[in-house]
């Protein structure tokens, strides 16, 4: 963030969304990290006044905003798009108590996976739950909608839902600074059971109130600002929302637009007037066609997914070639080069484990984090990666498909966040119902793939404040673990040893890698002593290089090198460290049997 | 006022090419220009091949360069500056660290780095300026600088003045480190000239 003049910032969508929340007066804020959404947290967590956390999972998250605007604070919960699926039990039944305070959720959806397992479309969720959704095109109007967000939610008593995506809160965009709003205290807590009280009786009479709500919101969508006609060409007519405005802005200049920035629910009568102004009508929008879909409902007829993709992120090339076929140009072919797939970082403990896996005949049912990199070569050490948490539940279930002497074949490997997010109720499962398989708990005491986010394994608040730390061999022995082992996963040899020590038992055991993430500050500031080969002492076996470490490389030999150089006349080549991008995990080193690794004196 | 201009950004993870791209669009608007820049954070982030997209001109509505659309790419390393090869154009400009980093595949000895991978862009009538960064900085005294080598070297095609970079160095630039960062933009510039 940067001061362009005093009251016009260049801030990414999330940092706006921040503001936003910051200048509505927000009183709490809860989520879980997760990209596209974590930014918005923690820019937040840097204004004074306001109460921010991060949750052990969404579905708690939403819960404590829930609570705060219950208690008739104003409240916001961020999340990426699959964790709303974790937070939907919450959300549905929100949308039945309404507000006191103005609840935000925000539902960071990632077109493209650019970092996600799939690219659900969480504007079905505003349609499946009956809350309003507001859906910004850039940082500038995403931090106008979060305000109107809190005011919409108090004026309609319901949860809203403000839909970003990846290209929004990860744009970066000129933003003009408010006047933050002085929050007035929360008044004395009131008891409404009639509410708040989702038993059926109640919940009967609060089903009647959605749909009054959503009847005074349809009315409400003619008129709001958000929802704009710009007149232009009649021959085309576009409606569109998010992002795929700005694509369709700079394809089709001249172009009539209906703007939704309210997209669910729809103002039927200013779509109709739309539709009548224009020759030919167009839905250009990302991932499902649900403008469309709802559009062709009112009997309108239009263009839609018949041309536009429905999958990936939309560009503005995309959208003018699938309008206009005739407008494609020549473009350079890509040239084949060596991918540059991300990689686990030089020194993470990660290596340890994974190398030892992929030396081990078993099925790892692997979670989302950065360990998921595992997948990748030299390693190739996951098999299969579904949603956080769903490690440990299917190894269980792999164990009982495979029958008697089948947990053996099978682990689990998750981390410390991922576990206290959903792997604990697997762990508690596995247990109850007895499989003897093995789980992995990853433990570098961060939450590191979003960029290091604090969790209750970590000992630290949002703020970096000290808190209370989970003592995950504690609480595995108390859901009725037995068998609790700690590794030091630098040391490759002895965790071999111990992984294996633990599959071969026929009761559920759980293994934990106790070692601090490298990207850590306090692992970054300490100057490591690194690694170096005796390169004389190399002979080649291609022991360290399988590691995968980046600090690693592997130089060929030319005909008749091996022998001029000194080494056997079959040699192949030799490994180098690079001691610059070495982190002294030492892993190589519990590798080598020739000595050829040894750690230098300091840099 | 230029209508838009389209700079791609592209490195490896973790060369600090955020940095570059920020210093870019200050510059940028303080010259009183509208801009938008797309970049890409979470898995691809750990060493993996990463861009910036930054678009500027008096009204910027979409925050994605298209293919074919880039008039200038700042690469920080030097097969990074051929894998974006469909975003370019005959005419593009692409200014070049001429480090290498090595990926994987080639590091573990699957695969060879492309020798003369430059080629492919001067081949395609792309004007290339390679920019010996790390040794510029070090020149300079401060081999962290090399960031600002490369801003410097992109400065030479952008509408804004020195004067302009030179502030925005010493607004954003901790106070001990701005006469050193102020060489390495001129240093950097030098190249282009």
């Amino acid at each position: 963030m940067t001061n362009k003049s005093e009251n016009v910032l260049w801030m990414s969508g999330n940092e706006a969304i921040a503001l936003g929340a910051y200048e509505a007066g927000v009183a709490v804020a809860s989520g879980y990290p997760g990209t596209p959404s974590t930014e918005i947290m923690e820019n937040l967590s840097r204004y004074e006044g306001v109460y921010t956390e991060w949750a052990p999972n969404e579905k708690v998250g939403l819960e404590v905003a829930i609570g705060a605007s219950f208690a008739g604070g104003r409240a916001l919960a961020t999340m990426k798009h699959v964790g709303v699926n974790v937070a939907a039990d919450p959300l549905f039944t929100a949308s039945y108590t309404g507000v006191n305070g103005g609840l935000v959720l925000v539902s960071a959806d990632d077109p493209e996976m650019h970092s996600s397992q799939n690219e659900q479309d969480n504007r079905n969720y505003a349609f499946a739950a009956k809350v309003p959704m507001l859906e910004p095109s850039d940082p500038s109007e995403a931090k106008e909608m979060v305000i109107a967000g809190f005011e919409l939610s108090e004026q309609l008593d319901t949860p809203i839902m403000l839909r970003i995506t990846t290209r929004v809160s990860h744009v970066k965009g000129v933003v003009e600074k408010g006047e933050p709003r002085s929050v007035k205290p929360v008044e004395e807590l009131k008891k409404q059971p009639g509410k708040l009280v989702m038993l059926p009786a109640i919940a009967r009479k609060r089903r009647e109130v959605v749909e009054e709500r959503m009847a005074q919101c349809r009315s409400l969508a003619e008129t709001t600002p958000f929802n704009r006609i710009e007149e232009g060409d009649s021959k085309r007519g576009f409606i569109t929302s998010g992002v795929s405005y700005l694509y369709v802005k700079e394809a089709f200049p001249e172009a009539a637009v209906l703007k939704l920035g309210m997209c669910w629910p729809l103002p039927e009568n200013k779509i109709r007037q739309f539709a009548g102004m224009v020759d030919e009508l167009y839905i250009v929008e990302e991932l499902d066609p649900f403008l469309e879909t709802h559009i062709k409902a009112m009997g309108i007829n239009c263009h839609g997914k018949d041309l536009i993709p429905n999958q990936g992120e939309l560009n503005t090339a995309i959208v003018r070639h699938a309008i206009d076929p005739a407008s494609k140009s020549d473009l350079f072919a890509p040239v084949e080069l060596p991918n540059r797939p991300p990689n686990m970082c030089a020194g993470c403990p990660h290596r340890g484990i994974f190398f030892n896996l992929s030396r081990m005949k078993v099925f790892v049912s692997g979670d989302i984090g950065c360990y998921t990199l595992g997948f990748l070569p030299p390693l190739s050490a996951i098999d299969s990666c579904v949603c956080m948490g769903a490690s440990v539940s299917i190894a269980h279930g792999m164990a009982k498909a495979l029958g008697d002497g089948g947990h053996d074949k099978v682990v689990s490997v998750i981390g410390d966040s991922t576990f206290i997010h959903s792997g604990i109720t697997g762990l508690i499962n596995t247990v109850y119902n007895d499989s003897a398989s093995t789980l992995i708990i990853l433990d570098n005491r961060i939450t590191a793939m979003t960029g290091q986010q604090h969790n209750p394994a970590s000992g630290y608040s949002i703020k970096g404040e000290a808190a209370s730390s989970i003592d995950l061999e504690a609480l595995c022995r108390a859901v009725g673990v037995k068998h609790v082992f700690k590794v030091n996963p630098h040391d490759v040899v002895e965790t071999r040893r111990v992984l294996k020590e633990a599959v071969d038992l026929d009761e559920p055991s759980v293994v934990i890698s106790e070692a601090p993430c490298v990207l850590l500050p306090e692992m970054k500031e300490r100057k490591p002593v690194s690694y170096f080969t005796n390169q004389e002492n190399c002979v080649g076996c291609m022991s360290c290089i399988r590691l995968g470490c980046p600090a690693i490389s592997w130089t060929t030999f030319a005909e008749g090198e091996a022998e001029k150089r000194g080494y056997r006349k079959t040699q192949k080549g030799i490994s180098k460290i690079d001691e610059v991008l070495c982190n002294d995990c030492g892993q190589c080193a519990s590798l080598c049997k020739f000595d050829a690794i040894t750690r230098g004196e300091g840099k | 006022m230029k209508d838009t201009g389209n700079i791609l950004f592209s490195g490896v993870g973790g060369q600090g090419i955020l940095l570059a791209s920020e210093l870019t669009v200050y510059s940028l608007l303080a010259a009183g220009y509208d801009a938008k820049k797309s970049e890409v954070h979470g898995m691809a982030q750990r060493g993996g091949s990463v861009t910036a997209q930054l678009r500027y001109g008096k009204k910027v509505y979409s925050p994605l360069i298209e293919p074919g659309g880039a008039d200038i790419q700042v690469a920080f390393e030097m097969m990074e500056a051929v894998r974006y090869l469909p975003y370019l154009h005959k005419g593009s400009k692409v200014v070049v660290n001429t480090q290498k980093i090595l990926p994987p595949a080639v590091a573990t000895g699957q695969a060879e780095y492309p020798e003369d991978v430059l080629d492919h862009l001067r081949e395609r009538e792309i004007v290339v300026v390679p920019v010996d960064a790390f040794d510029i900085a070090r020149e300079v005294g401060e081999v962290r600088t090399a960031n600002v080598v490369m801003v410097g070297a992109l400065s030479a095609f952008l509408p804004v003045d020195v004067a302009n970079f030179e502030d925005i160095i010493r607004h954003h630039v901790p106070e001990k480190y701005i006469d050193v960062n102020l060489k390495a933009f001129a240093a950097g510039r030098k190249v282009s000239e």
